[in-house]
């Protein structure tokens, strides 16, 4: 097992290689270089000092060479500076890097909490009207945008009944630490992370729908009914293991899905987190932050897929690897 | 043979609904299974055999199913009974073998755990005892290391092995009947012959009653005491072992006879049998359901209303076409190879 | 000279294993078999599933490349073709597979299926090849008509048949058949074996006749070899092997095929345990240490077996 996560963790190295290689040329690409951003803050520094700088901060060096040190740097855990924050992109991520994985891990929860009850009435109870209902909700949030919906969520529990704070992830006044500071973060990140997982949920209830209804009928099941085993015991020990398999397979996958989510949510929340500061940057052209931003969720992605595999090998005893 | 039969069944009518009408698949099915006996039902594939097993254990999805007549199982009529109380009975009293033994185990449940499943509920014994007896069991269907076994997933064993486990499951509470659907369909002839073996051994040790659903003719040879031939959803022909392959009376038994090649009897051209099954809506529900498939015995060689008439002690068959019935003279037409 | 002759033919697949995922050792689908087909014969090849049957007959046809080994076509090697001489040689073979299920393209006519082959090969008019697929669908047994219907219209015996058609189309001098009636049922197995019997007079066929039931290859075939995890244990004409079987493992498929008369079934399981009891006491006489078979050795001029 642990040879398993070894060699899948070496088979991550070369997608990292590519995946530094194309934000790099990315970064590359774009209009102006670093200096840009700072020449846009002191708009009278002459072309002579601006050619010191650049030969200063080795951007007139070859691109090989540029990109080695990037990626020094990188590994040293420098991502450069935000031109337009004027500190270093690091403390800038720190703080809500943090929130946003809370408010990522708020929504997984509530996406399973909500997903999975409501998928195993509907497999199990398949053609019920409960089922009918369930699937009438999910085929409407389907059809919803999450920004609308997490706007219209906003609307109406924020600021019509007032039931739900409109923004930021803490009430300035609460002391940090304390109780009250923790149920006031949390406070804060309920009705963003309920409007991303009424709608993220969909997938999942549709998915594990039809795998309860593909493994009820199943063989193996029907030799559990001609043990005599009662219709309880036999979904709790046969069926919804086996249908939870791809949707544990689904997690890591899901994990990447919510890095875009979040871009949408923190924006409409004006929640501080990575997914705001996204959108930010982008608008001001604070390309540091952008590519720091790009390799993270690329990171993300890779861990979303790798942690996939370790769960699938972990409850699936036939991809059990030694 | 004792007098009381293990399972009795009357009249039995299993249709599955299809759009808005529900057909029969087993269409007024009567039989009976003594202690110590093996009752082989053989047919071809839409004769009705594995909807008659089954309907036997309650499997059928009851949203689509509609069951008539009785299956009474020493004397309990089990159609009667609601799934809890035909919970005490199936896995318990009667156990059942499928055809496939790599879709009939649960791929995520060790082996041993899936054997000792059944004894959860039929069974108060402690888990040292459950242990004990699957250990038991697994040495009795002849799995070598028994103990390793107990903790492997289905996926590490042979399609043999695996047959065996399914056996074990069977067997595991002692029944009294068993239920083989296709037993060894799915198996090499090698390990369908190790498997039969076991089978008249635990069934002679048991002394259980089996109904083996089969198509195999062979299997039937070997292992039947007593062999109802099925055919489009009706018994056609019922006799004991000798007398069925000795005096095959109806024309389907004796076309079957005919058209499977053997090792030990070959012949240069093989019968065929002309047509088609016609599918369950299209079943014909009067007269002689085979006489499509005879054309060239005469209208009036078949019943109205054939029934399944004792013409020896023993040996029933269905409508009296068999009494006049040739095979057609010419063997090599260009009708030999059915077209419909 | 032989029809077709396979020379020390090897299919390996290699097993990786350790962290680099080095290549450790080989699956031996096939390993090392050597045999002949003459102009007009079945030829059966018999085994339990995983002895490499259906690897060789895959191998033969192109599906799967050999990893050693000559396959001689009327004397020419098949793998030392160039591109054109192959695609002219594959004609000469062609495949009938095992589930007539899934080997029909359900979404295509059985005209487009029939005609698939020709219009590889053949430029023909369109009347032309109509004509010449409803005489081929006329001569499988099924009415002309039928050849503007989808294959879900018919049954499995009939589809079995339209495969067989297919097969027909360009004429081939080999036909590799994969079992080709264990999905059926047996009055339709019959209708089946009858008719590849039939046309292999007819259109001078010469077949190689994969199945794992003895039965069926007792009935359709001339002679037989015997694998056993990728090798042959035994071959020879058919009456032989059946009549005279020599390697123990023949002896065990023999006598594991339930037979048809209720009242030898005493016998049958004695037969059974004697052959059982012999296999655990002379095991090596028949394989050695690694549990694999001796090469061939001839014991009449038709039969040969891997004994030491």
């Amino acid at each position: 097992m642990l040879k398993f996560i070894l060699r899948r963790i070496m088979m991550m190295i070369p997608q990292l290689l590519i995946l530094s290689i194309l934000v790099f040329a990315l970064a590359k690409a774009m209009p102006g270089d670093a200096l840009t951003g700072q020449l846009a803050q002191s708009p009278k520094m002459d072309a002579n000092t601006l050619m010191e700088m650049r030969e200063k901060l080795g951007l007139n060096d070859p691109v090989h060479i540029q990109y080695v040190r990037w990626v020094k740097n990188l590994l040293h855990g420098d991502l450069g500076l935000s031109y337009i924050h004027q500190q270093p992109v690091t403390d800038l991520l720190s703080g809500r890097l943090a929130n946003t994985l809370l408010l990522s891990a708020c929504v997984l929860l509530l996406t399973y909490l909500i997903a999975i009850p409501l998928g195993l009435v509907s497999g199990r109870w398949q053609d019920s009207w409960a089922d009918k209902l369930i699937v009438g909700y999910s085929y409407v949030s389907f059809a919803t945008p999450l920004f609308i919906f997490a706007l219209v969520m906003l609307f109406v529990f924020g600021f019509k009944l007032g039931w739900f704070p409109t923004g930021g992830s803490v009430d300035i006044q609460v002391e940090k630490g304390t109780l009250d500071y923790y149920i006031n973060k949390f406070y804060h990140l309920l009705l963003p992370a309920l409007s991303g997982a009424l709608i993220g949920t969909v997938g999942i209830i549709q998915y594990l729908r039809s795998e309860i209804i593909d493994t009820k009928v199943k063989d193996f099941v029907k030799t559990a009914r001609a043990k005599g085993i009662p219709e309880s015991k036999i979904y709790s020990h046969h069926i919804l293991r086996n249908s939870f398999l791809p949707i544990a397979a689904f997690l890591g996958y899901e994990i990447t899905g919510l890095i875009g989510g979040s871009i949408f949510l923190e924006s409409i929340y004006s929640y501080p987190g990575l997914g705001q500061l996204f959108l930010q940057s982008i608008m001001q052209r604070d390309y540091s932050v952008v590519t720091a931003l790009v390799m993270i969720s690329g990171l993300a992605t890779l861990i979303g897929t790798l942690l996939s595999d370790i769960i699938l090998s972990a409850v699936d005893p036939r991809i059990r690897i030694e | 043979m004792s007098n009381q039969p293990v399972l009795q069944i009357e009249n039995l009518r299993v249709s599955f609904r299809v759009h808005d009408a529900y057909y029969a698949a087993v269409d007024g099915v009567s039989l009976n299974v003594h202690k110590n006996e093996v009752l082989a039902v053989v047919g071809e594939s839409g004769c009705g055999k594995s909807a008659l097993a089954l309907s036997i254990m309650g499997l059928h999805p009851p949203a689509k199913t509609k069951l008539e007549g009785k299956i009474l199982f020493h004397g309990t009529d089990l159609l009667s009974l609601s799934v809890h109380e035909l919970n005490k009975i199936r896995g318990k009293d009667i156990g059942m073998i499928f055809q496939d033994p790599l879709t009939a185990l649960n791929p995520l449940m060790t082996v041993g755990r899936q054997i000792e499943e059944g004894m959860d509920f039929h069974l108060s014994l402690s888990s040292l005892e459950k242990r004990g007896r699957t250990i038991e069991l697994l040495e009795r269907v002849g799995i070598p290391n028994p103990n390793q076994v107990y903790h492997r997933y289905p996926h590490e064993l042979s399609g043999g092995m695996r047959q065996r486990i399914v056996i074990a499951m069977a067997i595991a509470c002692h029944p009294s009947l068993i239920i083989a659907d296709e037993p060894t369909t799915a198996l090499d002839v090698t390990i369908q012959s190790q498997i039969m073996d076991l089978l008249r051994e635990l069934q002679q040790q048991m002394n259980t009653g089996i109904v083996l659903i089969t198509h195999d003719l062979g299997v039937v040879a070997e292992m039947a005491d007593r062999v109802a031939v099925m055919y489009a959803g009706e018994i056609v022909e019922m006799a004991d072992v000798y007398t069925l392959f000795d005096r095959p009376l109806h024309p389907y038994t004796r076309s079957l006879l005919q058209s499977i090649p053997s090792a030990q009897h070959p012949k240069e051209r093989l019968h065929v049998i002309q047509g088609i099954v016609p599918p369950l809506q299209k079943l014909p529900r009067t007269g002689c359901r085979f006489r499509s498939r005879i054309g060239w015995i005469d209208e009036s060689e078949h019943e109205e209303q054939p029934i399944l008439r004792e013409v020896e002690p023993g040996h029933f068959v269905r409508c009296i076409c068999y009494k006049n019935f040739h095979f057609p003279h010419d063997h090599i037409g260009d009708m030999k190879y059915g077209i419909s | 000279m032989e029809f077709l002759k396979v020379n020390h033919l090897k299919v390996y697949y290699p097993i990786r294993s350790g962290f680099f995922r080095r290549v450790v050792g080989h699956v031996k689908a096939v390993d090392d078999i050597s045999f002949q087909l003459n102009r007009g014969e079945t030829y059966g090849l018999v085994g339990e599933s995983g002895c490499g049957k259906t690897t060789t007959g895959r191998t033969l046809i192109g599906l799967i490349k050999a990893t050693a080994g000559e396959i001689l076509l009327e004397g020419k090697d098949l793998a030392k073709l160039n591109r054109r001489e192959r695609s002219y040689h594959r004609k000469d073979i062609q495949m009938i597979f095992q589930d007539p299920y899934s080997s029909l393209n359900p979404k295509k006519r059985v005209l487009d299926i029939i005609a698939e082959p020709i219009r590889n090969f053949e430029k023909l008019s369109p009347q032309e090849e109509k004509r010449k697929v409803q005489y081929l669908i006329e001569r499988v047994g099924l009415h002309p008509d039928s050849i503007y219907k989808y294959p879900h219209e018919f049954s499995g015996g009939q589809r079995q048949r339209i495969g067989i058609a297919r097969a027909l189309t360009l004429h081939p001098k080999l036909i590799i058949a994969d079992e080709p009636v264990s999905a059926l049922d047996v009055s339709v197995q019959a209708q089946v074996l009858n008719f590849m019997k039939d046309i292999q007079t007819e259109f001078q066929l010469t077949y190689l006749f994969i199945s794992h039931d003895l039965g069926i290859i007792r009935h359709m075939c001339d002679r037989i070899g015997i694998m056993y995890r990728g090798q042959f244990v035994e071959e020879g004409a058919s009456q032989e092997i059946f009549n005279n079987p020599q390697h123990i493992y023949t002896k065990r498929l023999i006598s594991a095929i339930p037979n048809v008369d209720p009242r030898k079934k005493q016998e049958q399981i004695k037969l059974r345990q004697h052959v059982e009891k012999e296999y655990k006491l002379s095991w090596q006489r028949y394989f050695n240490a690694e549990g694999k078979a001796y090469p061939l050795k001839r014991i009449s001029d038709t039969h040969s077996v891997a004994i030491l």
